[in-house]
């Protein structure tokens, strides 16, 4: 348990990092606020809604699922790299079913155009 | 400080335990959806902590990579997709869903309590050691999940491509613009 200590403080600093310096930011900083200061200023157009309000494409929901299902393919590979020598033959054909099962699925998402953004 | 340093193990666990629920019972208690994304995101890596401290380093990296990550920016797309408000509260806060949520409750308790029992959830569980031996040799826990997911559970393991493959297919049909399935093999419309 001793050798997460240095995790545990990284964690600490990583955290309390950004909280101290908006922290000393708010109190030396000039306050003067007014309405034209936040505009968009030479890039972007003004927001006519909250983002709340605003309904974003479903295309953001299908990349986020394809991100998670071959991020989680991607996890199953560590253990089986590691004991890649190992499990021989018998893994490396277990896995390549495993990754021949969701080949399907990539070339199904690649035909329906679900890559492609516009 | 003596007894710190006896029970650390103990005051870890429980720290990090009551961080867990405090964070979960935020996930509920907030009313801005993006704050109990945040708090899920919280509860997420004090579980990853936990599984650090049952010596599954492993589970650990998987849940900060998979949970605190990928499901993370999942949820949150779909907090912006769904055109969430704040909501009243009587309005969402248990409407008509009590009877489920006890019984949910009273199930999940039973299942503790006959694990409990059972043995194979007691506060004694497999030591460090099981949960890095490689064919009676010790190795680390990566390898031991290796050697125990593609030898000893390979059917679940196969199992997982065909769950995945359907969650891919599925998110593929309710993405299309026209949700109906009239010609197969059409290309998303604009």
């Amino acid at each position: 348990m001793v050798q997460y200590v240095p995790i545990v403080l990284f964690t600490l600093v990583a955290v309390s990092f950004p909280i101290v310096t908006l922290l000393i930011a708010k109190a030396v900083r000039a306050g003067s606020p007014h309405p034209v200061k936040g505009e968009p200023y030479e890039c972007g157009v003004p927001a006519t809604t909250t983002a709340f309000e605003t309904r974003f494409s479903i295309r953001y929901y299908l990349i986020a699922v394809l991100f998670v299902v071959f991020d989680v393919e991607t996890i199953f590979l560590f253990p089986w790299a590691v004991m890649f020598e190992k499990l021989a033959l018998f893994g490396f054909i277990e896995m390549m079913v495993f990754l021949a099962i969701l080949l399907v699925g990539y070339v199904y998402a690649w035909r329906r155009g679900a890559l492609e953004w516009a | 400080m003596e007894f710190l340093t006896a029970h650390f193990v103990e005051i870890m666990f429980y720290t990090l335990a009551a961080l867990t629920v405090a964070s979960a019972v935020g996930v509920v208690a907030f009313r801005n959806p993006v704050h109990s994304a945040i708090s899920l995101l919280a509860s997420f890596l004090f579980v990853a902590a936990l599984f650090v401290m049952r010596h599954a380093e492993f589970l650990a990296a998987v849940q900060v990579l998979v949970y605190a990550g990928g499901i993370m920016v999942l949820f949150l797309f779909v907090i912006m997709l769904v055109n969430v408000k704040r909501l009243d509260p009587e309005q969402v806060f248990l409407s008509g869903k009590a009877p489920a949520a006890v019984a949910a409750g009273v199930l999940l308790g039973a299942l503790i309590a006959f694990g409990y029992l059972a043995g194979s959830l007691g506060p004694v569980g497999p030591g460090p050691e099981a949960l890095r031996m490689v064919d009676g040799a010790v190795a680390g826990n990566t390898e031991a999940v290796g050697w125990l997911l593609y030898r000893q559970y390979l059917v679940p393991f196969e199992v997982v491509s065909v769950v995945l493959l359907v969650a891919m297919i599925g998110a593929i049909i309710f993405g299309r613009r026209d949700a109906g399935l009239e010609e197969g093999g059409g290309r998303m419309e604009q």
